[in-house]
């Protein structure tokens, strides 16, 4: 039973909604349109198809495209050893989508780490908050348009978010910068520096 | 002036004798801190508990405390300059932690069936050293907890040993950013062969001299044998990995099923629990560190020789003579410090058999030398969330038993 199979089964159970699956480096792939029913098919591959280990999940911010948000899956099976990846899109508008927790209860911690980084929300999760940032914290970390540098906060004695002391000092690199070059460390006059969230990175090599 | 009226609160004590249920016994929980400045929670883990007596009703754990952001930063800067953030993720084992980052980025480019076979059993050797000192940490602050203080040093004079033969070989003692993509920084230096081998002497008697103090130790035996379990489906369920899982007997180790680096000519086996308490775990690290020992000795008797670098100047670094001297390799250096490796644009996950359990790294590329988005998928914080659901019913005094037989590390945790 290789990942390819599994793939297509799951694609036949569920049809014009699974894309072809792709392949990379070996990995498999499979898009998925329609967010909202990500738990039946979840439940489908862990019940039927023998995934009964989730290893990750994962969210992307597709800064400047739309939808803007991916959420990947890394699904995994101890009887079959494949391995498998689910995509899915959701909007910026939207922010939200059903919970894995009632499929694999480890999706709990994985799906608190995307609403306290990336800022989507979960329907149905038991107990949806921050988890690595303290509770009340008012951003979203992960979210492109968050710089590197962070922003003030409102517990300043609790977490220190001034720039570093030399930061945009002489001879100092800042974080941030889009390319290398932007990176150089050079004398840097503060006051014409321009500062402000970063700008969506475009890769142009 | 108020009323003086008489209450009559009869103690906890009391009440059980009688078993009276009194309508008010729900406000008699006690809320108990155990904070994240403690030195049985290894690190910064701050767990609310909810104590009926001494019996644990309900338990949140808390994480968080060492966030350091380090998936942001490695959208701004490129692969090569991520491998040092990656020593202090699990910083108990920074080597594993450095060849695992390494193999995710080579199977992002698609260099990982390329590598000079001399890189990849000194980078298998790496990682089982690295087994060895995680464990005999585990092992060692797991007995401390317990009471035995003495393993503690004991299991630390070996990793002393083992800070000493990373000094040698990468130039420093703990977080050693020995990896670079397509290879090593550099290569062995004479002598090390020898020296690693008159380690593994030492650590072998060392590990037997620790089991003689808890193997067999009635009080060890008794304070884990039975403590938080396990079922085989909670593991699965709950997403373990590592030591963790394979105690609670789910036969599954990435170095036999998904073999990477040599790790398919090498002979090893891999110890699985039964039972799934704290107990089998730490059987089955000590047994872990027993095959980690074989395996080096293999390593060390199979080593080749020859280069320790991927040839393609693109990738790792050109030798610095040809740099100075030849057009190419210095335009192929100066590309490959100031704007990193060009990855192809495409996604991986690469999962790695670490000692703490799987790390894995997803790395999602846009094309260029720096990552879109790469997500570190640290055991230590799938491991953790199994705690709200199996510390109520245990007593206070399991806590401390099961924290130190999960083996977690909060930098990993928390990133």
């Amino acid at each position: 039973m290789t990942a390819l199979e599994l793939a297509q089964k799951l694609r036949a159970k569920f049809p014009g909604l699974i894309s072809e699956p792709s392949e990379f480096r070996g990995e498999i792939t499979l898009k998925v349109s329609d967010a909202e029913r990500m738990a039946e098919i979840c439940a489908f591959a862990k019940q039927e198809l023998g995934f009964d280990y989730l290893v990750d999940i994962t969210s992307v911010d597709n800064y400047g495209d739309d939808p803007r948000f991916t959420i990947v899956y890394h699904l995994y099976g101890y009887g079959h050893l494949c391995h498998v990846r689910l995509k899915t899109n959701v909007s910026q508008e939207k922010g939200e989508l059903p919970t894995l927790t009632g499929v694999w209860r480890t999706a709990d911690w994985h799906e608190r780490e995307i609403y306290d980084m990336m800022g989507l929300r979960f329907r149905g999760h038991p107990d949806l908050r921050r988890i690595l940032m303290w509770e009340g914290y008012p951003h979203f970390p992960l979210r492109k348009d968050f710089p590197l540098s962070g922003k003030p906060t409102d517990v300043p004695e609790v977490a220190f978010t001034e720039p570093a002391p030399l930061e945009g000092g002489p001879f100092v690199t800042t974080a941030g910068g889009q390319s290398a070059t932007a990176r150089e460390p050079r004398v840097r006059v503060p006051e014409t520096d321009s500062e402000g969230p970063a700008e969506p990175r475009r890769e142009t090599t | 002036m108020a009323d003086l009226r008489e209450i009559q609160l009869p103690d906890a004590a009391a009440r059980s004798e009688t078993g009276q249920q009194l309508p008010d016994l729900e406000g008699e929980k006690m809320v108990l801190n155990v904070g994240p400045s403690h030195p049985a929670t290894h690190g910064v883990l701050r767990i609310v508990l909810e104590l009926d007596g001494e019996i644990i009703t309900k338990a949140r754990p808390e994480v968080g405390y060492l966030h350091r952001g380090d998936e942001k930063i490695a959208e701004n800067m490129t692969y090569t300059q991520f491998i040092p953030y990656t020593d202090r993720l699990d910083y108990l084992a920074p080597l594993a932690n450095n060849v695992a980052y390494a193999l995710a980025v080579e199977k992002l480019l698609g260099i990982d069936q390329q590598l000079p076979p001399r890189c990849q059993y000194i980078r298998v050797i790496c990682c089982e050293l690295a087994r060895l000192s995680s464990h005999l940490l585990g092992v060692g602050c797991y007995a401390m907890d317990c009471g035995a203080l003495t393993v503690f040093l004991h299991t630390f004079t070996e990793r002393e040993k083992i800070h000493n033969l990373c000094e040698s070989l990468t130039g420093a003692r703990f977080t050693t950013a020995y990896t670079r993509i397509g290879g090593l920084s550099r290569d062995m230096p004479p002598g090390w062969v020898e020296q690693c081998r008159k380690f593994l002497k030492e650590v072998v008697v060392n590990i037997a001299e620790t089991e003689t103090f808890l193997t067999r130790n009635r009080i060890f035996v008794d304070r884990t044998q039975g403590v938080g379990v396990i079922p085989r489906e909670v593991a699965i369920d709950y997403g373990l990995t590592g030591p963790n899982m394979r105690g609670s007997g789910v036969e599954h180790d990435l170095r036999k099923t998904h073999p990477y680096l040599v790790y398919d000519h090498l002979k090893f086996d891999v110890p699985v629990g039964t039972a799934g308490d704290c107990y089998d775990r730490y059987l089955v690290r000590m047994e872990e560190m027993r095959q980690s020992v074989r395996l080096v000795h293999q390593c060390l008797d199979q080593l080749p020789g020859g280069p320790v670098n991927v040839p393609d100047g693109k990738i790792a670094l050109p030798p610095k003579d040809r740099v100075l001297t030849r057009m190419e390799e210095l335009i192929h250096h100066f590309i490959n410090v100031t704007q990193g490796v060009n990855a192809p644009p495409g996604e991986i996950y690469f999962g790695h058999e670490n000692p703490k359990g799987e790390l894995g790294f997803y790395i999602n590329s846009k094309g260029g030398g720096t990552p879109h988005r790469l997500k570190i998928r640290s055991p230590s914080f799938v491991n953790l969330s199994i705690l709200s659901h199996l510390l109520p019913g245990h007593l206070l005094s399991d806590v401390v038993a099961i924290l130190g037989s999960f083996d977690f590390v909060m930098g990993e945790c928390d990133r």
